[in-house]
């Protein structure tokens, strides 16, 4: 079956959610594409979306490999493009009108106002992956133990993915 | 590049370079390393590359950059990609940038895919992703944290976040219905004060 248009419609969607990060449309991206689509297992996403905090570049970079399995290397490309598209078309477009508006008194309100909303956004996406993530006393031990070592020292949040690995590897092999 | 006609070439202060013409694959290669390099996060990898290495953009600059790329929906590596692109060489500069800094990750995570198509019930690979996932979480609230430090400009908007977290975790509002509702709201608590804007507001 041809999921190509399914893919364009779905992640041209999800691109405008994404207001102050990609964990914003974390949510949605569940619903569309583990449960509308199939084209995943919630597990699955989770892991993808874990794994590609590790790799360089803009931290959504996983959608590539929702849209490599429903449809190859075609439906990796289309995803990208989809994804971030109209994005990237609405920074290109609006970026100068924002520029000029800095003396406009709302631009102030709409940022301040904003700011809350997109957090809130990223919360709630994060809440959304904890419940598959976060299993029993050991996972929440180790997002905690990030939390805390981010919080208070300056280090790569990349190296602590690695570390969680590790950890991983070695807590949860079954002997 | 109307922009920079128009204005002559400002202040004597280090004004990094701002004749120069950037080459499109100058620009395609600058953005091509810093999408295979920045692990961990994109915003301080920009900053040293476009500002400290290349001058491509000043301080002040890349700060506006980056408020006007969180105000607006997409990553703020990509959006960052599109403004500095732009600058530098119209929408040439906007698609060769955000092309270098997506193509590292994405072959990457591509190859992650088929990786994980393959091995990805093996009991090791099962194991590892259970730590990577709950560590990513950590790493997400502590962006949480920060943000929240950083962003927010008045007590109350704790209510407006404690909001949008209800609406989409526990009355399952779409995403783009709680973004629209409580971000009105909220912007409307943040309405410009003082007494101009108030007695125009009257009328």
């Amino acid at each position: 079956m041809n999921q190509i248009p399914a893919l364009i419609r779905v992640f041209a969607y999800l691109s405008i959610l994404t207001v102050g990060g990609g964990m914003a449309a974390f949510p949605e991206m569940k619903i569309l594409t583990v449960e509308v689509h199939k084209w995943l297992t919630f597990p699955q996403l989770i892991h993808i979306y874990s794994v590609g905090q590790m790799a360089p570049g803009p931290n959504m970079m996983m959608i590539v490999v929702i849209g490599q399995w429903a449809a190859g290397l075609l439906g990796a490309i289309v995803t990208l493009i989809a994804f971030f598209g109209p994005t990237a078309l609405l920074a290109f477009v609006v970026a100068k009108a924002w520029r000029k508006l800095e003396k406009w008194p709302w631009r102030t309100s709409i940022q301040q106002g904003l700011a809350p909303v997109s957090i809130g956004l990223l919360l709630a996406g994060c809440f959304t992956m904890a419940k598959g993530a976060i299993t029993g006393l050991e996972t929440g031990a180790i997002a905690v133990g990030v939390l805390l070592v981010l919080l208070q020292y300056k280090i790569n949040p990349a190296l602590l993915v690695v570390a969680g690995a590790v950890i991983g590897l070695f807590s949860f092999t079954p002997k | 590049m109307s922009d920079a006609a128009a204005k002559p070439a400002p202040q004597v202060v280090e004004t990094a370079a701002p004749a120069a013409v950037v080459s499109i694959g100058e620009i395609f290669l600058e953005f091509l390393i810093i999408g295979a390099t920045s692990f961990g996060g994109v915003v301080p990898y920009l900053r040293g590359s476009l500002v400290t290495k290349r001058h491509w953009i000043d301080d002040k600059e890349f700060v506006e950059m980056l408020s006007i790329s969180q105000s607006l929906p997409g990553l703020n590596a990509t959006n960052m990609a599109i403004l500095v692109g732009e600058k530098l060489r119209g929408w040439m500069g906007s698609v060769v940038a955000i092309l270098g800094i997506c193509l590292p990750g994405a072959v990457l995570m591509f190859a992650v895919g088929a990786f994980y198509r393959v091995h990805g019930d093996h009991v090791w690979v099962t194991a590892a992703l259970k730590g990577v996932a709950a560590a990513a979480v950590g790493l997400i609230l502590s962006t949480v944290v920060s943000l929240s430090k950083k962003a927010l400009s008045h007590n109350f908007d704790f209510v407006f976040m404690a909001a949008t977290v209800l609406a989409v975790n526990r009355l399952h509002w779409s995403v783009p219905r709680a973004l629209v509702i409580v971000g009105i709201l909220a912007i409307l608590f943040h309405r410009p004060q003082g007494h101009h804007e108030r007695s125009e507001l009257a009328r």
